[in-house]
């Protein structure tokens, strides 16, 4: 398997294989982060940046281990504390990054295709770590290792995605990744917060979630993103924890073998009841634990081509 | 592709054998010895020198299996992609062992060079020695094996190909470029 793209932007864009080649590469680096030292010299003298233009705990925490755990050097630019704060546009300040000789940008940004627009202006790796309601690729990619961990297949499974999926870049970049690994998907939420014509995706749409849990192999439960809620999609919080939250009560005809998921930051109590994240089902820090095993695979399946470019304009 | 005299299946278990014999010669503290064989071929190998060990002291050595790839020292100019990665699956403590690390063919010495560093990101190893089935010569660093199969004197035209049953038919084999 020859590993071609210099860039990770969106899981649309990668086929069947290449998925399945980041997840088994990702195979290898999980044992890393159990050794004592934790640490091999791979990307030893590669400058990574991570340009994060959205909060974000995990995912950048994840990144920036995985790339320290290869060796190479990061650095973090926070959009509030640089100089997209006084009006830099966002192709200039990635410019300009890229003056100080870096060999990777990881970014994530509030406006859908922004880690594109950023490929097409850099001559550096590209990495996209959340482009608004679009595509969260590497998120994506856990979630499935976590199944196929679990699990051992992802084929034939069936999944659920709970709740917002109208701005979820989770849900897409879950779908996507599913659906090419041959999943039987199906989307659960408010009527509102389901896109319309979101079965060309190839999911199955469903509004009653009590029907869906006793067939679900995996359930996987979003956040509410109310800050990207411009205006109110359901009548009350109450009445979406009624019909929609994940409760142990609602659990109680579900499979033996049910996997919960839920990429965090979990709001508690709504979407998803304490007792069931840290019940039985859940593998939520799981995911956070592959997290890391699976970019390091992305650091290190990218950084083979973006050095390759290079060799070529030597020569 | 030309089969070097004397080495299929019968001739290469005769070479595990007598650097085994050389290997429990060296080594007075049986029970302190730990294998680890780089992958593939020296994982290969690693594997039968536990077997005739164990038929020699009655003893079975822990056994490891390390991947280099994440230590070479030319990740940066390989161009053309990225080695493809495999397990690496050290079960023990390495730390005040007696490590006899295994490979099927020492060349340049490279992997060598990338293969201690890894084992040293494990532990501090008492000892590290290495047990190879061919040496071709034409080191690039100062490494020099402790139990040696067979020396194959080659040129820098030429190839060693290390076939062992896990693939198909034993032998060592001589390949012109």
């Amino acid at each position: 398997m020859e590993w071609k793209h210099k860039h990770l932007l969106t899981i649309e864009q990668l086929s069947k294989e290449d998925i399945e080649y980041i997840l088994e590469t990702a195979v290898s680096f999980k044992e890393i982060s159990v050794r004592s030292v934790k640490k091999v010299p791979t990307l030893r003298g590669k400058t990574i940046v991570n340009f994060f233009c959205e909060p974000s705990t995990r995912t950048r925490m994840s990144f920036e281990l995985a790339a320290k755990r290869l060796s190479a050097d990061m650095l973090n630019v926070v959009s509030s504390s640089s100089s997209l704060s006084k009006g830099e546009s966002l192709k200039d300040t990635a410019r300009n990054i890229e003056a100080m000789k870096v060999d990777m940008i990881i970014i994530r940004h509030s406006m859908p295709g922004s880690a594109q627009l950023l490929a097409d202006c850099v001559s550096c790796s590209v990495i996209n770590a959340g482009d608004g309601p679009h595509e969260h690729p590497t998120q994506g990619l856990l979630d499935a290792y976590t199944i196929k961990e679990k699990k051992g297949r992802i084929q034939g499974l069936k999944v659920l995605i709970v709740g917002d999926i109208a701005h979820s870049r989770v849900a897409r970049s879950n779908i996507w990744t599913l659906k090419k690994l041959g999943a039987d998907v199906t989307v659960v939420g408010p009527s509102t917060l389901i896109p319309a014509e979101i079965e060309k995706m190839g999911v199955n749409v469903s509004y009653y979630l009590d029907e869906e849990i006793p067939k679900a192999d995996v359930i996987n439960i979003l956040r509410i993103q109310r800050e990207r809620q411009d205006r109110n999609f359901f009548p009350t919080l109450r009445e979406y924890i009624q019909l929609f939250g994940v409760s142990e009560a609602r659990l109680k005809n579900a499979k033996k073998d049910l996997l919960i998921m839920h990429p965090g930051p979990a709001n508690r109590g709504v979407e998803i009841d304490p007792a069931v994240a840290d019940g039985p089902y859940s593998v939520i820090l799981d995911q956070v634990t592959n997290g890391i095993a699976v970019r390091m695979a992305v650091l290190y399946l990218v950084s083979s081509v973006g050095s390759s470019k290079k060799v070529k304009m030597k020569s | 592709m030309k089969q070097i005299n004397g080495l299929d299946k019968k001739g290469i278990q005769r070479l595990l054998v007598r650097m085994a014999h050389e290997i429990v010669e060296q080594n007075e503290d049986v029970d302190n010895l730990a294998i680890i064989g780089i992958q593939t071929g020296g994982a290969h190998l690693a594997t039968r020198m536990i077997g005739v060990l164990k038929d020699i002291t009655g003893k079975e050595l822990p056994l490891g299996i390390l991947d280099i790839s994440l230590y070479r020292d030319d990740f940066a100019e390989l161009g053309e992609g990225h080695p493809q990665l495999k397990a690496t699956d050290i079960p023990f403590d390495v730390g005040g062992k007696d490590i006899i690390l295994v490979d099927d063919v020492l060349f340049t010495g490279r992997t060598i060079r990338a293969a201690l560093d890894a084992i040293v990101d494990f532990g501090r190893p008492k000892v590290i020695q290495l047990a190879v089935l061919v040496d071709r010569g034409h080191r690039e660093f100062p490494i020099k094996a402790d139990f040696v199969g067979k020396n194959i004197p080659t040129s820098l035209q030429q190839e060693i190909y290390v076939r062992l049953k896990e693939e198909a038919d034993d032998g060592v084999f001589l390949i012109e470029k």
